[in-house]
């Protein structure tokens, strides 16, 4: 992909590549150690507790002493796993969380080591797509840690996220293509240059909405995170994981918290583009200055996840499930269809005033009688269904109704001999007996 | 770049994609287990997503991964899952030479597609993949392009065949409601107004001598107590007896 607009990506000398990845690891793994003090510290302010507060300062350094204790632990393998699939589900689960960041911009193009190289790994034209791809991949850790554990809570775990991860990409996916049709690309160097003037936040805002509800979903996190509900399931898909196993999972709940968090911040609040009021600063876009702006942005979401595990309590699976399917996804879908309407009318019709007025009558007329139209029929709909309960209810039950043994209706009473009496005679003989 | 070309870099991808990717194919059809074959098949898909995207087709390589891997897979693994973990299936055959048939159907279709896709492509000129993605200026451009064009019709048909498709699958899972489904706050005022204690019934063996499920529990009074033993126990008579303190053994019933 060396076309024209991928021009600086690509062409990087090798050590110039190997540098971007080191730093893009090293930056996920201290970024998830600060994380986790981080989300410590804010869930205990809003509980009215201190946290952790012993290790370094400020306890910075307690994630780090608690991720060296959890890798020298003793590690246990219950009997009856399917130790392949055991063993390949948390490094599937990590490596997709890792790999993941390379489509993420986190800056301009910049001097590395006297070379001029864009902040970000490499692009291409469907970068967007290859973050879904790996998302998709990597919830594969998740069901198949469920399905190894062999043993009923991690398989419960992993069938909720299974049906978790289908509902909610359908909205992310659909969140997303509003940002397709404004910025003219899928790559996400371009959907950040598109933003220059305005944010897609701003002009895109149910989209983003949306998006920002989606990736709670689809990070299971509070109050989405029905696959470790730990009342119901115990700790869900990795209850029967310990020790280094672990760790990757809790590495990649924390990492893949960060890529949503970078991939919202890429899509809707400009990516590495400084906010309004610094941005009148000529030079707050060059150089490693937007490195910063980026970090707030995605410390900003990374603080949202935080509130909302610390504030919500956990939905129910039924309504979880009602949510994603009969709100976000129809919403989206409307949303989209006017994004795509106003596109089409914005490039290749020219209104007159005129006739944008006689279309939005119109268009309100046909709403207004089509409501008529829906509330009416649904009168008539509760009238006769009144009817035909009440017919129901006077009608006596005749357990051999035209011939066949059939179940009462709904509001019919049966009548059957009940045991209670027989029981207590026969309790009766097992005291004297 | 003109016809056939191979740097080292694509013939590296190529062996290492097609080995594996083989390998899927043949570990789908010979694991015992179901969930080892959906795996199988994952890995086929996700190197033939590569083979996709070393081809300059990099839509086509991620929508193979979103779309197979990550949707219609999972959806299996999930039935799988939904079926339960230790099921393996029975492998006779249902239908008399089902094996042999197989395979000889199998041997057909390889000389079709290799003797049809060889004598249909071999006369045309080849332009090159970077110049077949720059037609329309770019990979996703053409591909929008062709979909919403030449086959527009092809296009719109089978979306419209996915969706009776999935319409008949929700036809066929759908339960009717004879009446509205009771709301939560319904169902807990009807549970106050019922004849039933509103709590939970207590656990056999709670102030009792013994933790056993016939054991009835006994209330702070000392009387044993119906409710905690399950109802089928109860209709059979399966209750342990209780002793009192003056040394009479009494049952669920007596003292009430």
């Amino acid at each position: 992909m060396t076309g024209g607009q991928f021009g600086f990506f690509g062409v990087d000398p090798w050590w110039i590549v190997i540098v971007k990845v080191l730093g893009i690891f090293v930056m996920l793994v201290l970024l998830t150690l600060f994380t986790i003090w981080w989300e410590r510290r804010v869930v205990s302010r809003m509980q009215h507790r201190i946290g952790p507060n012993r290790v370094g300062p400020f306890g910075l350094l307690q994630s780090l002493m608690d991720g060296v204790k959890l890798a020298l632990k003793e590690e246990i393998v219950p009997k009856g796993v399917h130790l392949a699939v055991y063993w390949i589900a948390p490094i599937i689960s990590a490596t997709a969380a890792f790999i993941a960041f390379a489509v993420i911009p986190f800056g301009p193009v910049v001097n590395l080591f006297g070379q001029q190289t864009p902040l970000q790994l490499t692009d291409f034209p469907v970068s967007v797509l290859y973050i879904l791809a790996i998302a998709s991949i990597g919830i594969y850790g998740i069901v198949l840690a469920g399905w190894a554990s062999g043993s009923i809570y991690p398989l419960l775990g992993g069938l909720r996220s299974s049906a978790q991860m289908i509902s909610y990409e359908i909205a992310m996916g659909l969140s997303f293509v509003a940002v397709f049709l404004y910025a003219g690309s899928m790559s996400t160097s371009e959907i950040v240059n598109a933003q220059e003037p305005v944010w897609f936040a701003v002009i895109l805002l149910p989209s983003f909405l949306i998006y920002v509800t989606a990736m709670v979903g689809e990070t299971n996190r509070a109050p989405f995170d029905l696959p470790e509900a730990e009342g119901e399931l115990v700790g869900g898909f990795h209850t029967e994981y310990s020790s280094m196993k672990f760790a990757l999972f809790f590495l990649a709940e924390y990492i893949n918290m960060v890529t949503v968090s970078a991939l919202a911040t890429t899509l809707f609040l400009g990516g590495w583009r400084a906010p309004w009021p610094i941005s009148l600063w000529d030079a707050a876009n060059t150089g490693y200055w937007p490195l910063l702006w980026w970090l707030l942005k995605v410390q900003i979401f990374i603080f949202i996840f935080i509130w909302l595990r610390a504030t919500l309590p956990r939905l129910r699976y039924d309504q979880f499930m009602k949510f994603g399917w009969k709100i976000l996804i129809p919403a989206s879908i409307a949303w989209i269809m006017i994004v795509a309407t106003a596109r089409v009318l914005r490039n290749d019709v020219q209104f007159t005033s005129t006739q944008i007025l006689l279309v939005g009558g119109i268009t309100i007329i046909v709403l207004l009688l089509g409501s008529w139209l829906l509330q009416s029929r649904a009168d008539r709909m509760s009238a006769l269904q009144e009817e035909a309960d009440a017919e129901i209810q006077a009608r006596a039950f005749d357990a051999m109704a035209g011939g066949y043994p059939v179940p009462p209706m709904p509001g019919q009473q049966v009548n059957l001999p009940t045991r209670r009496a027989s029981s207590s005679v026969t309790t009766q003989e097992a005291i004297d007996g | 770049m003109t016809g056939y070309e191979v740097n080292a870099g694509e013939a590296v991808v190529f062996w290492v994609c097609a080995v594996l990717s083989v390998l899927g194919a043949i570990g789908l059809i010979t694991s015992r287990k179901a969930v080892h074959s959906a795996l199988w098949m994952a890995l086929t898909m996700i190197n033939l997503a590569i083979l996709y995207i070393a081809n300059n087709a990099p839509f086509l390589g991620m929508v193979q991964i979103i779309v197979y891997t990550g949707a219609v897979m999972m959806l299996f693994l999930f039935v799988l899952m939904v079926v339960g973990v230790d099921s393996s299936d029975s492998l006779i055959e249902t239908i008399r030479g089902q094996r042999v048939l197989s395979i000889l159907l199998g041997l057909l279709l390889i000389v079709i597609l290799v003797w049809g896709l060889g004598s249909a492509l071999s006369g045309l000129p080849s332009v090159g993949l970077d110049a077949a993605n720059r037609l329309d200026g770019g990979n996703v451009q053409s591909i929008a392009r062709l979909i919403f064009t030449d086959y527009l019709l092809v296009f719109e048909v089978t979306s419209a065949l996915l969706i009776t498709a999935a319409m008949g699958a929700m036809v066929l899972a759908h339960r009717e409601h004879w009446q509205p489904k009771p709301t939560q706050a319904e169902l807990s005022i009807a549970r106050f107004k019922g004849d039933e204690h509103p709590g939970n019934r207590p656990n056999p063996g709670i102030y009792a001598r013994h933790n056993a499920v016939d054991t009835p529990a006994l209330l702070p009074d000392g009387t044993p107590t119906q409710a905690s033993i399950p109802g089928a126990l109860r209709s059979r008579a399966d209750v342990q007896p209780v002793e009192i303190e003056d040394g009479r053994a009494i049952q669920e019933g007596d003292s009430q």
